[in-house]
């Protein structure tokens, strides 16, 4: 399962990433960081359908993400 | 489980959060440019000439060899790089003041004479680091600092179509405007910056450009607001495509 | 190289001077007096496998300068007054980046668009600094067309020995006139020159960074003083011509084009004995004051002459200030001076101090 990680002293959010995401797996958290942005999170109960597509890394102005990808394992029949 | 990094900072990105807005799509822009100078392997060879606006400081996000030009007149600034060490690469970065309003003769002429440099023009229809006053760019309606009103074709004409200019020029060998509002226009943004690069190390002229990018800032939107105004407003009257592109050919 | 003399313009002898110091890039634009210059560029810079580029404007001239300059190889502008004004906001950068380079002016009448005749009205421009910003560039004043050839060459030494930009600040006079010129040996090439800071490509280094903005605390209070130091070492680089001053009881001061007239003066006062000296500044900055001062404590008088409404004498009254003072005979922009002239001058000044 593909992941991404979030540097939250990078993220400014402007939440541009929650609108390229496929799975809409991202939303603004109440979170403040120190530069005093509320940062962007991944929904945990969304977590596990991330495809490492990495939309969200490239549409960040702030290179704030990181994505890992995974190849996709065949569930059991 | 074997997982592969699927993206990350490219190389000659510095590893520092930059002073953009939330939102500014400066960061975008240059992050491309640093993944094509990395994946096509100018880096050690790039001689930048960095301009006065947002991304005044250019030099210290972007890893390599800089000078600083003074408004406007990056392009006369590249012009004596690349002639003095025409083997290395050479490219400036501009807003929308910098290129098409105090430094439109230099660009015009860099680009006419066909100077084998690459111009990235960051188009936010504002000026954003003097605090959003009336860009060349500005919409017809558009509230400025300078233009409280709106913009009126009257008494301040009407927006500078910058890529369709440059595709007029003989000198210009790529000219396109491309936006960074989606996924799939940040791609072709990207192909649009590596072909600028191209024709440059192809020696066949003047590599322009255009990437459509949001100020939220100024705009007085929040970050996703300017980027649908990307969309809406933008892209409809400067629109998106390659306006020039010599493939094959090129200056003697 | 043979001891041959060539018979050329000042505005080519400074070409010739450029070409010999290893100037390879030159960017200029069209104006008169001085377009012999970008003229011979031309045709030599491409024979020499330098670049020559007729820029759309001394504004992007002198950019294409800063640009070529920054990447350490010797290039060169040149103008005249109105186009030189454009080229100050360039010149305030080059200065506050480090960068070395040369800019040629050959003087003409103003202000505004005056005339194309010779002044020596941009001095103030050149040495107190048309642009903005505290920063200062030598200033060479040459007066034949041999120093033309000799300075021009010169100063590329000296833009890269203190990476800054130098003037070279002739007029009309010295442009057009031709006089005999012996040429030196061409330097030699020298690819190593300005690696310890040009932008070459950051292989194997750290980037580098040529830039005048500092917005960090103190940084720019830091950079200024640094430039200041530089501008202090500048002294070393003081030059002046006295002439005939020992026994004088009055000096001329004058510069350029209009101390070889003032020279013709003092010659056939000397001749009817009268005890006049010419003292000729080379270097406008650094001002020769040390050298005025000792004339000043060894009791001369002085009267400066000059194609403008009253600019060195300001410095040289700052010079010689509390010990003498310095009588003015202004040589008026837009008439071309002559010996007669500035032999009535320099009599009516003794005659005042009788």
């Amino acid at each position: 399962m593909s992941r991404i990680e979030i540097d939250e002293e990078r993220c400014k959010g402007c939440l541009l990433c929650t609108t390229v995401c496929p799975k809409a797996m991202l939303r603004g958290s109440s979170r403040v960081n120190p530069t005093g942005y509320k940062v962007v999170e991944v929904i945990p109960d969304l977590a596990g359908q991330c495809t490492g597509c990495a939309a969200c890394a490239q549409m960040c102005p702030d290179v704030a993400i990181v994505v890992w990808r995974s190849p996709k394992r065949k569930e059991a029949a | 489980m074997s997982e592969t990094m699927a993206f990350t900072r490219p190389r000659s990105l510095a590893d520092r959060v930059t002073h953009y807005c939330p939102g500014c799509q400066h960061g975008i822009g240059q992050r491309l440019v640093a993944e094509c100078l990395d994946e096509m392997n100018l880096t050690d060879n790039t001689i930048a000439v960095t301009s006065i606006g947002c991304s005044v400081f250019l030099y210290d996000y972007l890893l390599v060899d800089s000078v600083e030009a003074p408004h406007g007149r990056a392009p006369a600034v590249a012009t004596g790089v690349k002639r003095a060490r025409p083997e290395n690469f050479v490219f400036t970065y501009q807003g929308d003041g910098d290129l098409a309003s105090i430094g439109m003769a230099e660009i015009m002429h860099a680009a006419n004479r066909g100077e084998r440099i690459s111009v990235v023009f960051v188009n936010n229809t504002i000026y954003g680091m003097t605090g959003g006053q009336m860009a060349p760019t500005t919409l017809v309606g558009q509230k400025t600092t300078t233009c409280p009103s709106g913009r009126c074709s009257a008494t301040e004409g009407m927006p500078f179509r910058m890529a369709e200019i440059m595709a007029g020029l003989g000198g210009v060998a790529y000219s396109t405007r491309v936006a960074l509002n989606n996924v799939k226009h940040i791609n072709q943004a990207k192909k649009a910056v590596r072909r600028a690069f191209e024709v440059q190390l192809k020696n066949q002229g003047l590599g322009f450009v255009e990437l459509l990018a949001t100020c939220p800032t100024n705009w007085k939107m929040n970050p996703l607001e300017a980027n649908e105004r990307i969309a809406k407003e933008l892209i409809p009257y400067f629109p998106l495509g390659v306006f020039k592109d010599v493939k094959e050919g090129g200056q003697c | 190289m043979e001891d041959a003399r060539i018979f050329i313009k000042g505005n080519e002898a400074v070409a010739y001077g450029a070409m010999d110091a290893g100037c390879r890039c030159y960017f200029g634009y069209p104006i008169t007096p001085q377009n012999e210059i970008p003229e011979f560029m031309s045709k030599a810079l491409p024979q020499a496998g330098g670049a020559f580029v007729q820029a759309e404007s001394e504004v992007a001239a002198a950019n294409m300068l800063l640009g070529a300059a920054a990447t350490g190889i010797r290039s060169m502008t040149s103008s005249s007054s109105p186009g030189v004004s454009l080229m100050q906001e360039a010149i305030s950068y080059m200065a506050g980046s480090d960068i070395p380079g040369v800019l040629v002016n050959m003087t003409r009448g103003g202000p505004g668009l005056g005339d194309i005749n010779p002044s020596q009205a941009d001095y103030f421009q050149a040495v107190k600094g048309g642009g903005h910003g505290d920063y200062r560039t030598l200033v060479l004043a040459p007066s034949t067309c041999q120093e033309a050839y000799d300075l021009t060459r010169q100063a590329f030494d000296l833009a890269f020995a203190y990476r800054n930009p130098v003037l070279v600040l002739g007029d009309a006079i010295l442009g057009q006139m031709k006089e005999p010129v012996r040429r030196a040996e061409p330097r030699a090439k020298d690819p190593a020159e300005a690696g310890q800071w040009r932008l070459d490509g950051a292989k194997g280094r750290e980037q580098r960074i040529l830039k005048s903005l500092f917005l960090a605390d103190g940084a720019l209070a830091a950079h200024n003083l640094r430039l200041m130091e530089k501008y202090q070492a500048m002294r070393a680089e003081t030059r002046a011509e006295a002439w005939d001053t020992d026994d004088a009881k009055l000096v001329v001061v004058a510069f350029g084009s209009i101390a070889r007239i003032v020279k013709t003066a003092v010659r056939a006062l000397r001749a009817r004995g009268l005890k006049v000296g010419l003292f000729r500044p080379i270097t406008l900055f650094p001002f020769p004051e040390h050298d005025l001062r000792e004339l000043a404590k060894a009791g001369k008088a002085f009267l400066t002459i000059e194609h403008n409404m009253g600019q060195m004498v300001e410095d040289v009254r700052l010079a010689v200030c509390g010990l003498a003072d310095s009588d003015f005979y202004p040589a008026l922009p837009g008439n071309i001076p002559t010996p007669d002239e500035f032999e009535a001058a320099i009599l009516k000044s003794l005659e005042g101090r009788a």
